[in-house]
């Protein structure tokens, strides 16, 4: 299990600290910043020296780190570290360097709280945040019956919620978000088109309430195993957060839960068939000669022109040796970055249906040594209110609570890319 | 509740010890709801993080232990955590202070205090410790008693035979039964942890065990699941009926949304799948086991380094798993070259008839990236694909000779090196392209394009017309070559001198050449094969002929496959680093626990024929050290600070040399496999196993040669290189 829990930050500085078993010395943490911190080259976010393993997740300017002498299970430590970052953002609002040194001590207490002789304990943000704080707590102060209560529920089978939340009007939020992953070839056949969903809850909710949550009639998960009509919404695989009762949806396909208090992750999913690609894109890039390359490029929004597409983004690639671009465009605004070898176009609304275009020239200088331009792919990022590229839809939520309040439920959708929707030419 | 904003990084600065040693006294007099204090240790801790030793303040921190601050209570627990080891004579003085806190009537108290004497792993705490920690084993809260149940793994580890003696385990065992799913969890994170120590005592499931945890499954956090999970793989089923059950049990974890979760449970049900009879059901299974492996896809991607590493070994033991799944394993231009390069390998093996187009126009895309690495990975895929589906041939052929044509150094050797094979594979059928390849030899400068290229030559001397000139050119540096390119060089004139024993100028040639390697090189290979040609073409060149020119074994894929009896020892270690490298852990790591599948009436008949068992080391007599490679070896001697750095903690690894040698001892027999030079590098004093331990050190033809086709170290002890010599 895991060892040793180190942040750094960019320079290889130690944020924290913390050695959970006695087989390293604190001197561990010189090995990973000259193997890792201060190479300009890491190819992996683990490596093995020895019988020791370092691994790290990087995020912001720092870096996460687990170390361990074991055959740990891999999957494990990351999803540790990424738990720790997400309670980080919660507690603190950002996980950086300076949100980490202005908030060390109670990082300390966490981290001794998440994970005991490195083997990760209850984390779950909601529970935690009842006993771990920033507020001076006089030890003595503490009720022992205000503390049974937070370990009974730190340990017990719900032990994402407390049991006494109230709330005088009783909301729940729900946002299907969708990710769409697309790969177009320069023959523009799509090579792959998937949708990762994540259907993200806010719940404010009293008591102990029993959600029943319903999406598409059609919904056909595990595809495998029946055809699937054509029009079905099809999931290729779903996960849930651990409130959910998998023996139930296993048996019955319904979604039936005790929600945490608060902001969480329902449900992720994944769909591969009938995936609607919001925008279409069409590039014609030529190299003129060794001197110029000419782009024409066109962006059409392929859903209902009552939605539109907004925060739209491309980042167009150009050659290495690119001394300027003269860029023509109806919408929007576009800027070479030489920086990043790319003209960025920002669009900031497309409605459904309409069609955007983009004219520009790219002038080269000559190179000695004329390399192959190796042609990365355009990147499109982009948003759409009220859509789901997938198709799915929420049906309805029920909300049952033994003292029969009445809840309101609001439902958004949201189809996003966000750096893999991209086109090849 | 809203983010909270601390204001502590204003602490972060080096301090002295006088300094602070003055302001905790000036706090003792007067310190308003103890600030000062908090302010104080608030400093010592940031000190401890950078380094600084603070062990110096011992006496003063400890005197803090009274105050009724919980924060405060933290930091003096975390300084004891730090420094308490080191100072076994002081120690007693906050023993005091322990005990009562293992007795306050907060639980939260009475687990941070067990906790943190369990963390001091000194005889005296220790001591003091047993007594509590036998209440807080059977605490009527679950909190402290979940805690205590890892207290017995700390205990158990700073002293074994006094933790059994004390009946901790017994203690640990009946917490098995316990009410409390997380208390379960823990307790069975904890007998693991013992049981896998080699001087451990067994921990083995039975079915009425086994399904007490199976229960305790949906109750326990997401971590609790894990340990449960893992556990399962200690219980053996007696009849198929007990695994099926099982499998049927754990397998709607498959939708956890944690992918540790996952891939345990996936590890689980590849492991009783081999004790199953049901065919359907394990097709079932199989069916149900790709979704969640692609959705691992869309996490991070360090998760999605592992899942992919893990996904290279699910599918060549069950190839239906995924095999319709190709298209999700291609790579985005913006994935961390890791990924790239662990999907590629994926794909080739996914690569069949019916989706050889798509992966071929993907690998022609990957061919023309930055990363020189996945590009040369990307152009032997290619040569690989045309071996693998011949009916992607010619395509393939097609795609390489464009490559050629791009005249970039780098791929136009990955292409020489992929067409010789690709000449073995089809004989007679693209040497047509032979002169395409031998306009690049200028462009050929290691010596794995250039002995392959030189290999090309002899082979095809009668097709090639200026053959002389060519090799004549390249015999040149004969003197300065490695053995690689001097042993195709000798070969290649002879098989010249076979076809063309009229011409002077290859008589010549094939004299000079015999004469080098006989007379002025030391390798005693080159020069025993030099004698032998000699011998061989002075005796009788009808025969010689025969011999060098004999039909060559043809080439397959098949030997891609790892057996499956090592697959299947293999994936009882899913998810975890031995799956990453594709080793057994107790190959590289020291003191790691080996699993192998054990024998049961209910032992699927093709699993047992191919069983790799494993015997259990024992304690070995006397210490003595093997040098060798762990996965990786950083190639020493680098600048001596960087050596000392990272050689941690040399008692541990004088204590542990000698369980190196009881592996050798039970495995010796397996035979070395040594699949390159690779493996013989000086190894750090660190390097835990000897290659002769892992019988699966052979395994490098498993991945078409990859793991030999990585730069090679830079001297001076860059050690990129040699990681990625794991890690492809």
């Amino acid at each position: 299990m895991i060892s040793a829990f180190f942040i750094f930050n960019q320079k290889g500085e130690v944020l924290i600290s913390r050695l959970y078993r006695t087989d390293f010395k604190r001197s561990i943490a010189d090995v990973f910043r000259i193997q890792v911190v201060s190479n300009s080259d890491v190819r992996s976010p683990i490596i093995t020296l020895g019988s020791t393993s370092f691994f790290h997740v990087r995020v912001n300017n720092l870096y996460v780190v687990c170390v361990t002498k074991t055959n740990a299970n891999a999957a494990l430590v990351f999803e540790f570290c990424y738990r720790f970052i997400s309670i980080a953002k919660s507690y603190f609002g950002k996980v950086d360097e300076e949100s980490v040194k202005n908030n060390f001590v109670l990082i300390y207490e966490l981290i001794d709280e998440i994970s005991d002789y490195g083997y990760p304990q209850n984390s779950e943000i909601d529970t935690l945040k009842s006993y771990i704080t920033t507020e001076s707590v006089i030890s003595s102060a503490i009720a022992a019956e205000e503390s049974s209560k937070i370990t009974t529920q730190a340990t017990g089978a719900t032990s994402w919620r407390r049991g006494d939340v109230k709330y005088k009007k009783n909301e729940a939020f729900v946002d299907v978000v969708e990710t769409v992953n697309l790969s177009m070839s320069a023959k523009g056949t799509v090579l792959r088109a998937d949708v990762d969903g994540h259907i993200q809850m806010r719940a404010y909710l009293s008591g102990t309430p029993e959600c029943k949550f319903g999406l598409n009639d059609k919904l056909v998960i595990d595809k495998n195993s029946q055809g699937g009509a054509s029009d079905a919404v099809e999931l290729d695989d779903c996960h849930f957060h651990q409130c959910v009762r998998l023996n139930e949806f296993d048996s019955t396909r319904t979604i039936s839960f005790v929600p945490p208090d608060g902001e969480f992750e329902l449900m992720r999913y994944r769909s591969t068939s009938n995936v609607k690609l919001p925008l279409r894109v069409i590039p014609t890039v030529n190299e003129i000669g060794t001197t110029q390359v000419s782009y024409n490029i066109s962006v059409k929004a392929s859903f209902g022109n009552k939605l539109s597409a907004t925060n739209v983004v491309l980042r167009i690639p150009t050659p290495l040796n690119t001394t300027g671009v003269d860029c023509k465009v109806a919408n929007g605004k576009a800027k070479y970055v030489p920086a990043e070898n790319v003209v960025v176009w920002k669009i900031p609304r497309i409605q459904g249906g309409q069609e955007c275009t983009f004219n520009a020239t790219a002038g080269l200088t000559s190179t000695t040594t004329r390399q192959v331009w190796a042609r990365p792919p355009i990147d499109v990022d982009f948003e759409v209110l009220m859509l789901t590229a997938s198709g799915l839809i929420v049906r309805f939520l029920k909300v049952f609570e033994k003292s029969n309040y009445h809840s309101i439920k609001w439902v958004r959708y949201l189809t996003k890319a966000s750096g893999s929707y991209q086109i090849r030419f | 509740m809203s983010t909270q904003q601390g204001q502590d990084a204003k602490f972060f600065q080096r301090g002295k010890i006088e300094e602070f040693r003055a302001e905790l006294q000036a706090a003792e007099a007067k310190d308003k709801k103890f600030q000062k204090r908090k302010t104080v240790l608030k400093k010592i801790v940031a000190n401890i993080t950078m380094g600084n030793d603070m062990s110096p303040l011992f006496h003063d921190v400890i005197q803090c232990i009274g105050t009724p601050l919980l924060e405060i209570k933290k930091m003096v627990y975390l300084f004891l955590v730090s420094y308490g080891r080191s100072k076994p004579d002081q120690i007693h003085l906050v023993i005091p202070s322990f005990l009562q806190d293992c007795n306050d009537r907060n639980p939260l108290i009475r687990a941070l205090a067990i906790r943190t004497m369990s963390y001091i792993p000194i005889p005296v705490v220790t001591e003091a410790l047993t007594d509590q920690l036998r209440h807080c084993l059977k605490d009527r809260d679950p909190y402290v008693r979940k805690t205590a149940a890892i207290c017995v793994a700390k205990v158990y580890t700073a002293d074994p035979r006094k933790a059994e003696r004390k009946g901790f385990v017994e203690l640990l065992r009946d917490m098995l039964i316990d009410e409390n799913a997380t208390v379960v969890s823990n307790a069975v994170a904890a007998l693991s942890e013992i049981g896998d120590r080699q001087d451990g005592v067994i921990f083995k499931l039975n079915l009425t065990i086994a399904n007490k945890l199976l229960s305790a499954l949906g109750e326990s956090s997401e971590w609790g699941q894990i340990y449960i999970l893992d556990s399962l793989l200690r219980y053996v089923p007696e009849q198929h009926a007990d695994a099926e059950m099982m499998a049927e049990r754990v397998i709607v974890q498959l939708q956890h949304a944690n992918s540790a979760v996952v891939l345990t449970t996936i590890k689980v049900l590849l492991y009783l799948m081999n004790y199953m009879g049901d065919r359907r059901l394990i097709d079932y299974i199989c069916r149900k086991m790709g979704p969640p492996l692609v959705t691992l896809l869309s996490s991070g991607p360090e998760v999605q380094y592992v899942a992919l590493r893990n996904i290279l070994l699910i599918i060549q033991r069950r190839p239906t798993v995924l095999k319709n799944d190709v298209k999700a394993f291609f790579c985005k231009y913006n994935d961390p070259i890791y990924v790239k390069l662990a999907k590629l390998e994926i794909m080739y093996r996914l690569a069949r008839e019916e989706n050889a187009r798509e992966v071929l126009a993907e690998l022609e895309e990957y061919a023309s990236e930055v990363d020189v690495d996945f590009v040369r990975k990307a152009v032997r895929s290619i040569g690989r694909l045309a071996i693998k589906v011949e009916p992607a041939a010619d395509k393939c052929i097609e795609s390489l000779l464009k490559l050629i044509e791009t005249k970039v150094t780098y791929v136009v050797q990955e292409a020489v090196i992929v067409t010789k094979d690709i000449f073995r594979r089809y004989p007679g059928k693209y040497e047509g392209i032979i002169p395409k390849i031998c306009e690049n030899l200028d462009a050929l400068d290691e010596p794995e394009a250039k002995a392959a290229m030189v290999w090309i030559l002899g082979q095809f001397a009668d097709k090639i017309d200026n053959v002389e000139e060519l090799l004549d050119d390249l015999v040149y540096s004969f003197l300065d070559e490695p053995a690689e390119v001097q042993l195709a060089h000798l070969t290649a004139v002879v098989k010249l001198f076979i076809y063309k024993s009229q011409s002077e100028v290859t008589k010549a040639l094939v004299h000079k050449v015999l004469k080098w390697a006989t007379e002025d090189i030391d390798n005693p290979d080159l020069r025993d094969r030099g004698f032998m040609y000699w011998r061989m073409l002075a005796m009788n060149p009808a025969v010689a002929a025969e011999i060098v020119l004999a039909e060559k074994p043809a080439i397959t894929t098949d030997s891609d496959r790892m057996d499956r009896g090592a697959l299947d020892q293999l994936l009882l270690h899913t998810g975890t680093l031995g799956s990453i490298y594709h080793k057994n852990p107790e190959t590289f790591i020291r003191n790691a626990a080996g699993r192998a599948l054990i024998d049961s009436p209910a032992l699927n008949a093709n699993s047992r024929a191919v069983l790799v068992s494993l015997a259990r080391p024992q304690l070995p007599p006397i210490a003595i050290s093997v040098s060798g490679p762990g996965p990786v070896e950083p190639t020493r001697p680098p600048q001596p600070s960087e050596a000392a750095n990272n050689v941690p903690l040399p008692t541990i690894m004088e204590s542990s040399r000698s369980d190196e040698r009881d592996l050798l001892d039970v495995e010796g027999d397996d035979g070395a496999g040594g699949d390159s030079g690779e493996g013989y590098l000086e190894g750090d004093d660190d390097g835990p196993v000897t290659k002769a331990a892992d019988p699966y050190a052979s395994l490098g033809g498993a991945f078409g040669g990859y793991v030999t086709d990585v730069p090679q170290p830079v001297a001076g002890g860059s050690r990129g290189g040699d990681l990625d010599d794991l890690l492809l």
